[in-house]
């Protein structure tokens, strides 16, 4: 679901193939919902292990992002949280996309070819976040839901938390395929 | 003081000093952040410099980490041979790092190499990092404080070169290496370039300029012009904060030099981020201490 409040475009989860086909990239937008982190470690369960991503996030959103979290009496609370280099997935990531469904991913930095065509072909965008803004991006997490394959240690472990209007998220590979950091100039 | 006070006592001052660098830029980092902001005029530049400065803001309010990958120690010491605390540091160090994992708390960010198990407490197998100098007859101590982190180490590298290649290919080689990953280190950038005899002398040179001021001017000519025609270059690349565009791309680049064989030029690049956490701390014999990287640092 997609709202534009005053001047903002703030997408709400459950996020639709509507939210997202009009997004060109170099468009900027904010995300409201649920969320999952996965970096390189969560990629290789799902893609290389062939293990199910423990939360459906077809309507939600990725992010490599690895958090500090700390423990608090019943839960986690996210202290830190920014994006990681997102080019480290390319290799995963077009069958990750095709795997989970997901629509909106979001990390930092470009993304290749691989990822290009699986955004063209199953209709998901690729954004960046200013990377390096931890405190930005602790201050819209509202909750950590769960941590899943925590096994796999602080950074890299499938946080699953709920963010509020977190961004700006800028749009680096729309759903045509076409790719910000090439076509900048 | 006995021994084991003094020790006590420093490792409180660098645990403290290590959660500060987390939380606060260095001064000339901070300032030279404000110069490239107000030098903008890409909207989205803008808009992305907005976000940062936002960022320090609330990180100096809720005292958290500027930048969730922290953890990653490296530490550089140069020590007077007569400092008394000279054979505890490195347990001083680690102390501290603990501490201030905990207390900050910094990202559990060290993972045994072929293992691959992350040790769950910053240290591991040469983790951290660090690197001695010991100054003769000297009673003072001066600590380097870095943590490195991944996206601003990616785009390391180091070679050696035939002397026909020259300072040329040293340049190229540096620039290159920044305009391919330099995107994805989150620009503006700090460049460090290290030239000396082989390729690990050369990357410790390289890592020993990221610590210098970035507005630091290598003494010799020729070096000082190495750094100019490199920053150009690299600002006029239009890469831009984030790597998204903008008028500039780099704080700035530094060379730091030593002799070498005839035969060979080693060159090395290493760069760091615009959240560049650098630290320097400085005590004397009785810890009487001072940062010339963070003035309001108080203990
Ligand atoms: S490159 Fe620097 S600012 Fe970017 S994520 Fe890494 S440590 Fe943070």
């Amino acid at each position: 679901m997609t709202e534009i409040r005053d001047g903002r475009r703030i997408i709400k989860e459950p996020v639709t193939t509507e939210d997202i086909k009009d997004l060109k990239a170099g468009d900027v937008f904010y995300y409201s919902g649920e969320a999952l982190t996965g970096r390189d470690a969560v990629h290789e369960r799902v893609v290389v292990d062939g293990q199910d991503i423990p939360v459906d996030i077809s309507d939600k959103i990725l992010l490599h992002a690895g958090p500090i979290v700390k423990r608090v009496d019943d839960g986690w609370e996210c202290f830190a949280m920014g994006p990681t280099t997102s080019m480290r997935m390319e290799d995963f990531e077009e069958e990750f996309i095709r795997k989970t469904g997901v629509k909106i991913i979001v990390g930092k930095g470009a993304m290749a070819e691989k990822t290009e065509k699986a955004c063209r072909e199953e209709g998901c965008i690729c954004c960046v976040m200013p990377a390096g803004c931890a405190v930005v991006g602790a201050a819209c997490t509202e909750s950590v839901l769960e941590g899943y394959w925590t096994d796999l240690g602080m950074p890299e472990a499938a946080w699953h938390v709920r963010v509020k209007e977190i961004g700006p998220l800028i749009v680096t590979i729309d759903t045509s395929g076409r790719n910000f950091f090439k076509d900048r100039n | 003081m006995t021994d084991r006070i003094y020790s006590k006592k420093m490792t409180e001052i660098m645990a403290q000093f290590i959660k500060h660098t987390a939380i606060h830029l260095p001064d000339d980092v901070m300032s030279k952040l404000g110069e490239l902001y107000e030098a903008e005029d890409n909207p989205r530049a803008l808009q992305i410099y907005d976000v940062m400065l936002e960022n320090l803001r609330l990180a100096e309010e809720m005292e958290r980490p500027i930048c969730q990958d922290t953890g990653f120690m490296q530490f550089l010491i140069k020590c007077g041979s007569e400092f008394p605390l000279l054979g505890d540091l490195e347990e001083v160090l680690k102390e501290a790092l603990a501490e201030a994992t905990e207390e900050t708390p910094l990202r559990l960010n060290v993972v045994e190499t072929f293992s691959e198990e992350n040790t769950g407490t910053n240290m591991g197998p040469g983790a951290p990092t660090v690197w001695w100098e010991i100054m003769p007859g000297r009673d003072n101590c001066e600590i380097y404080v870095y943590p490195a982190g991944g996206g601003s180490s990616m785009p390391g590298a180091s070679a050696v070169l035939t002397p026909s290649q020259g300072y040329e290919g040293a340049e190229a080689f540096v620039l290159e290496r920044v305009l391919e990953k330099g995107p994805n280190a989150c620009p503006p950038l700090l460049v460090g370039v290290g030239l000396g005899n082989s390729s690990e002398t050369a990357a410790l040179n390289a890592k020993r300029a990221l610590l210098m001021s970035v507005d630091s001017v290598n003494e010799d000519e020729g070096a000082a012009l190495m750094e100019k025609r490199l920053e150009k270059a690299l600002n006029e690349s239009g890469i831009g904060p984030q790597g998204l565009g903008g008028k500039n791309t780099v704080y700035g680049v530094n060379v730091v030099d030593t002799a070498r064989h005839p035969a060979c030029m080693g060159v090395a690049v290493a760069t760091g981020c615009w959240v560049h956490r650098r630290g320097h701390i400085c005590f004397d014999r009785d810890l009487n201490w001072k940062s010339d990287t963070h003035k309001d640092f108080n203990y």
